[in-house]
């Protein structure tokens, strides 16, 4: 009885891994996405943990994203991390339409699948302008700016910090100097720097620059990327090569992609804006 | 043309039947085959695995030219090679190699056989020849992104090559271009434009890394042939697909370091530099850490040692069943130990970074992880010593070298356990004990495996047999080089001889150890006269070898049951089923020593076990 029992236990683990099928049930190109994700995942998580260990070292006068990321088009004022929480909203919604670009693919509807595909498409779209309107102000930086002393020192003045007396400056000590006279004098030492760059950076200190453009523009260049793609697809559903095929598995490799490229943007979301 | 037509169309068929039905395969072959699209841009694995092998093969002879160049610079410091002016011009004027070169060329040497032969051309030729061929499949999962791996590594290895041709040299810092050395112009020629053609080819080299990689997986995985469950499956191809495994996992990481390099190079950044002064004057870089380098870089670093040797222990382990006459010992546990050593390769990079000023805590546990890997390592060497007892060893060249691997695998994992602890590790740090003890582990084993890999399926590639003969002389005179050249470095590492010194006889300690140092170069040279003997044998067989038959070894691997002219898609009729493991050799009760996979249990009563019937 026992014996029976372990033999047809065998059975079905062979045929899954018995050779002659496809043990998870799907294409070579549905796995080739899957590794492609799982190779690019290693090195998103590289150069975050890079980002986190020169963090860690510097954590004292790491700036905070708060008093960097205040700007929200058209509103005079400071909104702490208002916009890029919008631009998040924007791509998790993409993620859901393509979501729903993928469902309508599995009922063969090609019209919802356009629908859907073009709304993940405009998504798109507005997440890499914002992320360019973003670096904008960041380049920009504050009108008043900060001050580099000879020595390295960073004094930054208080525009677009809450809370925070105005026109005074924030010293390395994170106090606040209100006394007008040594502000003339911190003002005519030091160098004024205005934005950031890769280089230089108002807010504190260079590497947070550093780190801000490349991981933001790498993942902005895979967003890109990804858009790209889209629209060839997009172009594809309307031409109807899908319905043609009879699948759509096309529009479930490139939502693979999408879904991959949204999940990494809440990591660097969560690491860069809100811890 | 018609058994083409034939197959293609199988081969179309089949792999839809595997991709359920869609996967609207890229490749019709129904055209005819002219010069280009059968040599140059052919989807066809067979072929772009003898690709990966030419390319490999010249890049290896060009990596080997280099350390004959920098080895009579070690052996004979002030004696003038006027021929080398003709080689090398304006970097060996009147005869003397300029220092900076012979940095670059230690540089281009390390790069090219790491990556180009042991990486490249290791995985590429054999993984492209032997995954379908023994899995039972018609091709790769995709031939366009295949064709696409072997152009990209192609593009990547001129690239490398094209930075010798420059008026800055190659890059010279090291095959491991540590920052700041190789972040800043200002500091060596080699680190201009040479780096910035270094980093580039590399880029391409990782895509090609990765096409190929996550090809390998996807094949083995989806298009195995009936009855070729993973316990079936040669060893060869359990090392080929944990091998890609650990390229997709680490190979992102390199391109992570490389594009953070590029950017502290060429856009300003500061990942990497920190408080550096040139000609007495502050550069701007503040607060990056050349130590983040290292992390990144051996993250990828230590892996791509099992990714260069594991294939050639794959290797090994067929060719060693085959020519013993006797299945392999302990095949559960060689699979076992592989993807042991597999994982153990990503948590011990701190073992490179003894001495960085990284916590001593975390050394000692790096120091821990990486005495476990001996433990599977162990695994596999005794495997494969108890396969060879009291077999019917055939001393075919494949099988020497196979042996020779097995020899350096274990005198090279040896002086592995003193490096790996930092206590010892510290005293022969930047030796030329480490560079002894890599060479014979990692490097002369890889080549073994790969020359046993070339000698065994040479028939398969080529359709014709080498010469025998001139593969004994070639190992012999390469097994007595190899543990000539790097036997006696271990004394000059223990000596205090440090790597990469352009001439030691410049310190009063050193300088009476230049014979060794000439000793070594003898036997280096020795080596390189055998491999233009191998050359030879190479070229020359595959026009004028003695004709190959279907299975010249007797082998019971699928790979053998396709016919000796190769045709796109392996097998001219329908794909063979597998019946049993592929180790059935010398069986007690079977008529011959060798029972392929593709005969099932019911042909062969007078030699099944009990065991058998559960299979």
């Amino acid at each position: 009885m026992s014996a029976e029992a372990t033999l047809t236990k065998e059975d079905s683990s062979k045929s899954i891994w018995g050779g002659g099928r496809s043990p998870f049930n799907i294409s070579w190109g549905k796995m080739y996405m899957w590794f492609f994700l799982v190779s690019d995942a290693f090195t998103f998580s590289s150069l975050l943990t890079a980002y986190g260990v020169m963090r860690h070292r510097f954590a004292e006068i790491w700036p905070k994203a708060q008093e960097v990321f205040t700007h929200f088009p058209f509103v005079a004022g400071h909104l702490p991390l208002a916009y890029v929480g919008l631009m998040t909203f924007i791509l998790i919604m993409s993620s859901v339409t393509m979501v729903l670009a993928v469902d309508a693919g599995h009922r063969r509807n090609n019209k919802a699948v356009a629908l859907w595909m073009f709304f993940t498409i405009i998504g798109g779209f507005t997440f890499v302008g914002s992320q360019a309107w973003e670096w904008y102000h960041f380049i920009e930086g504050t009108e008043q700016g900060a001050l580099i002393m000879p020595n390295g020192d960073h004094y930054r003045f208080t525009e677009g910090v809450k809370g925070a007396p105005e026109h005074a400056l924030i010293a390395p000590n994170h106090t606040y100097i209100t006394d007008a006279v040594e502000i003339a004098k911190i003002e005519k030492e030091g160098r004024p720097v205005h934005g950031a760059n890769l280089t230089e950076n108002e807010y504190g200190h260079p590497l947070f620059g550093d780190f801000f453009f490349f991981i933001t523009g790498f993942h902005g260049f895979h967003v890109f990327s990804g858009v790209v793609i889209n629209i060839i697809i997009y172009f594809n559903v309307l031409g109807g090569v899908y319905t043609r095929r009879g699948h759509y598995e096309q529009v479930e490799k490139v939502g693979l992609y999408w879904h991959f490229v949204d999940l990494v943007w809440v990591f660097v979301f969560t690491f860069f804006y809100l811890v | 043309m018609e058994v083409n037509q034939h197959s293609s169309e199988a081969h179309v068929t089949e792999t839809d039947d595997h991709a359920h039905g869609h996967a609207h395969h890229d490749d019709h072959h129904d055209h005819v085959e002219n010069f280009w699209t059968k040599y140059l841009f052919t989807t066809d694995h067979k072929m772009i695995s003898k690709q990966f092998l030419v390319t490999a093969i010249g890049m290896a002879f060009i990596a080997m030219f280099m350390s004959l160049i920098f080895r009579l610079q070690l052996a004979w410091p002030d004696t003038k090679f006027p021929f080398l002016e003709g080689f090398l011009g304006k970097w060996a004027k009147d005869g003397v190699l300029d220092p900076g070169f012979y940095l670059a060329l230690v540089t281009i040497h390390g790069t090219i056989m790491v990556f180009f032969v042991l990486t490249g051309g290791l995985s590429g030729t054999f993984s492209n020849l032997l995954i379908p061929l023994q899995v039972g499949a018609r091709d790769m999962a995709s031939g366009v992104l295949n064709m696409l791996s072997f152009w990209f590594f192609a593009v990547s290895s001129a690239v490398m090559l094209s930075s010798l041709f420059i008026e800055t040299g190659p890059a010279s810092a090291g095959w491991t271009v540590y920052p700041p050395l190789s972040a800043l112009p200002q500091a060596i020629p080699g680190s201009g434009l040479g780096m910035t053609l270094w980093l580039i080819s590399m880029v391409l080299f990782i895509a090609s890394a990765l096409l190929g990689g996550i090809n390998y997986i996807a094949t083995v995985l989806n298009l195995r042939t009936k009855g070729m469950s993973m316990t079936r499956l040669p060893l060869t191809i359990w090392a080929f697909l944990v091998t890609a495994i650990l390229g997709v996992l680490s190979f992102p990481v390199l391109f992570a370091a490389s594009l953070l390099l590029v950017m502290d190079r060429s856009f300003g950044t500061s990942f990497y530099l920190s408080d550096i002064f040139i000609d007495g004057a502050p550069l701007e870089h503040v607060g990056g850490s050349p130590v983040l380098f290292q992390h990144l870089f051996w993250f990828l670093g230590h892996p791509e040692v099992y990714i260069v040797l594991l294939p050639a222990l794959g290797l090994a382990s067929e060719v060693i069943s085959t020519n013993a006459r006797k299945p392999i010992f302990g095949y559960k546990a060689m699979i076992g130990s592989i993807l042991v050593i597999a994982f153990l390769s990503f948590i011990v990079w701190g073992h490179h970074m003894f001495i960085t000023g990284m916590n001593p805590f975390l050394g000692s546990v790096f120091v821990f992880t990486t005495l476990l890997i001996a433990i599977p390592s162990a695994v596999k060497v005794f495997n494969y010593i108890t396969t060879l007892w009291r077999g019917n060893l055939q001393f075919t060249p494949q099988m020497l070298f196979a042996i020779g691997l097995v020899s350096f695998f274990i005198s090279g994992g040896l002086t592995g356990i003193i490096l790996g602890d930092s206590a010892l590790d510290i005293n022969v740090h930047d030796t030329y004990f480490v560079v002894a003890h890599f060479h014979i582990v990692m490097g002369s084993s890889a080549i073994f495996g790969m020359f046993a890999g070339v000698y065994h399926w040479f028939p398969k590639m080529y359709g014709r047999m080498m010469n025998k003969k001139l593969g004994y002389i070639h190992f012999w005179m390469t097994i007595v080089s190899v543990y000539g050249v790097f036997f006696p470095m271990h004394f000059l590492g223990l000596a205090g001889v440090p790597r990469r010194y352009y001439a030691n006889t410049a310190y009063e300690g050193f300088s009476q150890l230049i014979n060794i140092n000439q000793l070594i170069t003898v036997f280096a040279i020795l080596g390189g006269i055998a491999q233009f003997i191998f050359a030879f044998n190479f070229f020359y067989s595959i026009w004028r070898g003695k004709r190959a038959t279907q299975n010249p070894w007797k082998s019971n691997t699928l790979e053998w049951t396709t016919p000796v002219e190769h045709l796109h898609g392996n097998w001219p009729g329908e794909i063979p089923e597998v019946h049993r493991w592929p180790y059935d050799y010398g069986k007690p009760g079977s008529k011959e020593d060798f029972i392929p996979q593709t005969i099932p249990y019911s042909e062969t009563p007078e030699s099944n076990t009990p065991d058998d019937l559960k299979h």
